[in-house]
């Protein structure tokens, strides 16, 4: 147990380091806290890093968060053309396309992302993909990294031996997901709320796994993007090689940590 | 086996500047010729092989994912090619142009109406104008490469005008902004292509 808790602090303070305001930092401190109404904690400057217990303010208080990187720090995997695009429009849209919806449907901006999703067909569809798109993103972008790539390691990587065989038949089956997903949609690597085991699922449009319309409900660790926006302007009809190439800046360090963090949030997921 | 992948009836660049040469050549060349190519291996050997598209979409329900999204793609990109034009734009003239009119109150309101299904279809897919059983006209919209000839639609009918929203149609031009292709489609519309669906249509 202690080596958990000092795994999940290291990790935890990996994935901060990859957020680069000091002030981002110090707010962060200032996070709801476990056991209590979320909407108490949200501070004047909301930070927002996608980790933690950030999922459970209200929907209404979430800020639209920084990029953790240049436009140009994916490079030669992304181009600097489809991360600008990608974060400043398609990403920005899904954001300010929820927060408006909310203004119809003011009883959804009191809910936590976690609640939202777990109901999600009982809202309009803008809920869903809006919402959907701007969760999704976020975890998008904080699972890349300028200097990613490698193998995962420690529980993580014993956790996927231990369900798909090897590294390498995870790798396969990951991909088999992203490449078969027909149209737009999401591939992800997520535990299952459940089982605490981990599997791999696709997703259309921007649902995610932890909506009410999939057959296997988790937590998502890992999401790649398959829309054609999030690799047309680089690889235009070749989506095997984006998806073989994102392995070289996936930030295995933020995967992990969100696996540790599963365990610690579990109770309050379900 | 009675299907042939068609050629562009233009050259990959006629649709300048409403539609760029390199994304025409890439659609062609790559995504609908892997439509057509899967389909055609979906099918090979099986009952299917020999029958026309519209009885495989009468019954798609029943066929493989494979015979769906692929003969979707195959057909939904030969229309496409077929309505669209160098010399396109303008408005239908005639009994289509009467029909439209009568069932959307003006042409403009019928470009409103199409223009929101494309605009609003979520993620990828199409919109259509199609005539139904009862010879009506109807705005509609499908996702990924499903069409209004599948049992699987909500709104059943003969598709004679097609407007592709996948991102692959218009990314490398217009990338998040689809409402400016959208635009520029009705600059391309062979008018005379979709009239002459319109009669073939008609029961």
């Amino acid at each position: 147990m202690k080596t958990f808790f000092l795994n999940f602090i290291m990790a935890s303070a990996m994935l901060m380091l990859t957020f680069n305001s000091e002030a981002q930092q110090a707010a962060k401190s200032k996070a709801p806290q476990a056991g209590k109404p979320a909407i108490e904690a949200v501070s004047a400057t909301p930070v927002f890093t996608g980790t933690g217990t950030d999922w459970f303010i209200s929907i209404k208080d979430a800020p639209f968060p920084g990029l953790p990187y240049t436009y140009e720090a994916l490079e030669p995997v992304i181009d600097k053309a489809t991360v600008e695009i990608h974060y400043d429009r398609h990403h920005r849209a899904y954001f300010n396309n929820y927060k408006k919806a909310i203004e119809t449907s003011p009883e959804t901006g009191e809910m936590s992302f976690y609640k939202l999703f777990g109901s999600i067909t009982e809202f309009p569809a803008t809920f869903r993909n809006n919402a959907g798109g701007f969760y999704n993103h976020v975890l998008y972008w904080s699972n890349m990294s300028p200097n990613g790539g490698g193998k995962p390691s420690g529980r993580l990587m014993d956790a996927i031996v231990a369900k798909f065989g090897s590294y390498e038949e995870f790798v396969k089956q990951f991909e088999d997901a992203a490449k078969t997903r027909f149209g737009s949609g999401w591939a992800w690597l997520s535990v299952d709320l459940a089982t605490n085991e981990l599997f791999i699922s696709s997703t259309p449009n921007q649902d995610n796994p932890l909506m009410n319309t999939v057959e296997r409900r988790g937590f998502p660790l890992l999401g790649i993007d398959v829309w054609e926006h999030a690799y047309y302007l680089k690889y235009q009809n070749k989506r095997p090689e984006y998806i073989q190439n994102f392995w070289n800046k996936l930030n295995w360090a933020d995967v992990q940590a969100r696996y540790e963090e599963y365990f610690t949030l579990v109770s309050r997921l379900k | 086996m009675n299907f042939e992948f068609p050629a562009l009836p233009y050259a990959y660049d006629a649709l300048e500047p409403h539609i760029d040469r390199m994304t025409m050549e890439i659609h062609h060349t790559k995504h609908h010729r892997a439509y057509f190519d899967k389909f055609v291996a979906a099918i090979q050997g099986t009952e299917l092989e020999n029958k026309s598209l519209n009885e495989i979409f009468a019954q798609i329900s029943k066929a493989s994912a494979a015979v769906r999204n692929n003969g979707g793609g195959f057909f939904n990109h030969n229309l496409f090619w077929e309505i669209l034009g160098p010399n396109g734009g303008g408005a239908p003239v005639g009994k289509l142009a009467e029909e439209i009119s009568k069932a959307f109150g003006s042409f403009e309101d019928f470009k409103t109406k199409f223009n929101d299904a494309a605009a609003n279809r979520f993620g990828s897919g199409w919109a259509w104008l199609s005539v139904k059983a009862d010879n009506s006209l109807c705005v509609c919209s499908s996702p990924n490469q499903d069409n209004p000839l599948m049992d699987v639609h909500d709104c059943q009918g003969t598709p004679i005008m097609g407007l592709d929203v996948w991102e692959h149609a218009y990314y490398l031009k217009y990338q998040n902004r689809r409402p400016d292709y959208i635009n520029a489609f009705w600059n391309l519309v062979n008018w005379e292509k979709v009239s002459d669906n319109y009669e073939k249509a008609l029961k």
